[in-house]
């Protein structure tokens, strides 16, 4: 490891300018983790954007008011906001440290709360597709389902993530490593919660008003 | 490793934390009712007509969600300043500064290009792409 002190002019040795070792953060997966969330959020930021510059683009199109089913978007969000707070619960049995039907339950309420969301967001698709609002019909359109398409991709990973850390959870018990990973993926899910929130605000409520 | 810096990585310490540390079921409980609120009052607003001009609607709308958002953040991410040694809220900080620029940039600037285009009507638009 590099000598970098630079001690006192005068040889003064109890005095330290540099750390002499390497700065170590306590739990420095999270911090990174962190950091890519930081770095998801610029992509949401770019699309967000995009939307905010396409969103009434209507290209002689239907618009959002003429579009959007705001009730079956309250169902999506509470069903996330759900999934969000059952997480929770599951970290809280993680917690007390043991394996039981109670934290695997819970994590498999999450995972069918964002397959549920995941289902009907891709009703809403379909249905907006064979009523010929599908992305190439006008600006509008191609942002609302890039932007909203990136969400859901997301939510389909963190599923697979969710399935694939029960599955490790089950061989190896509720290790470190184990804890870590729960917790990782506990922050990419409430980040995915976090960027709904601005999807249905800009995209759905505003995208109805006149 | 030299042998007058081990009392600084003592210091530090290199032995893990529980990281399940932070969750506590009084603060995803309070985080999740006001989560709930906060989702409902928007929907209420847009879906029983409340304020006639969307302007202000909008306003609205946006206020309710970054405030929805700081609540998410704190109750169920569980930021605070002292997580991470600062670490944390320094990059949350950088990554806000990049999104305004981002967002107010784009909006603002492309809002003046579309002024400055040339009108059209909507039968041009339909054949436009």
């Amino acid at each position: 490891m590099s000598e970098l002190t630079a001690s006192a002019p005068n040889g003064d040795a109890g005095r330290q300018f540099y750390l002499t070792t390497e700065h170590h953060v306590k739990n420095g997966t999270m911090l990174g983790f962190w950091v890519y969330l930081m770095s998801d959020c610029l992509i949401f930021a770019c699309l967000f954007a995009m939307y905010g510059v396409l969103g009434r683009s209507y290209a002689g199109g239907p618009t959002g008011a003429e579009l959007f089913d705001l009730p079956l978007v309250a169902v999506n969000t509470s069903l996330l906001l759900f999934s969000s707070i059952t997480y929770g619960f599951a970290l809280l049995q993680a917690r007390k440290g043991r394996v039981g039907p109670m934290l695997l339950g819970w994590l498999a309420v999450t995972g069918l709360l964002g397959a549920g969301f995941l289902a009907l967001e891709l009703t809403e698709f379909v249905n907006l597709i064979h009523e010929g609002a599908g992305p190439q019909r006008s600006a509008f359109l191609s942002s609302f389902f890039t932007l909203v398409g990136t969400h859901g991709l997301h939510v389909t990973f963190g599923i697979v993530w969710l399935v694939v850390l029960m599955v490790q959870i089950v061989k190896h018990g509720l290790t470190i490593p184990n804890k870590r990973r729960l917790m990782c993926l506990s922050m990419f899910w409430h980040f995915l919660d976090v960027i709904w929130i601005g999807v249905f605000t800009v995209v759905y409520l505003m995208g109805v008003l006149p | 490793m030299s042998s007058h810096s081990n009392t600084l990585d003592h210091a530090h310490g290199h032995e893990e934390e529980d990281p399940l540390a932070h969750a506590s079921l009084h603060g995803y409980l309070l985080g999740f009712v006001l989560a709930a609120i906060l989702t409902a009052i928007p929907f209420f607003i847009v879906m029983g007509n409340l304020i006639a001009s969307s302007r202000v609607t909008g306003l609205v709308l946006l206020i309710l969600a970054a405030i929805q958002m700081v609540v998410h953040v704190i109750y169920f991410l569980h930021m605070d300043f002292r997580s991470e040694d600062g670490w944390n809220m320094l990059s949350l900080m950088f990554m806000l500064v990049l999104v305004i620029i981002t967002l107010s940039g784009s909006i603002w600037i492309m809002y003046h290009l579309d002024h400055n285009m040339m009108p059209m009507s909507p039968g041009e638009m339909r054949t436009m792409p």
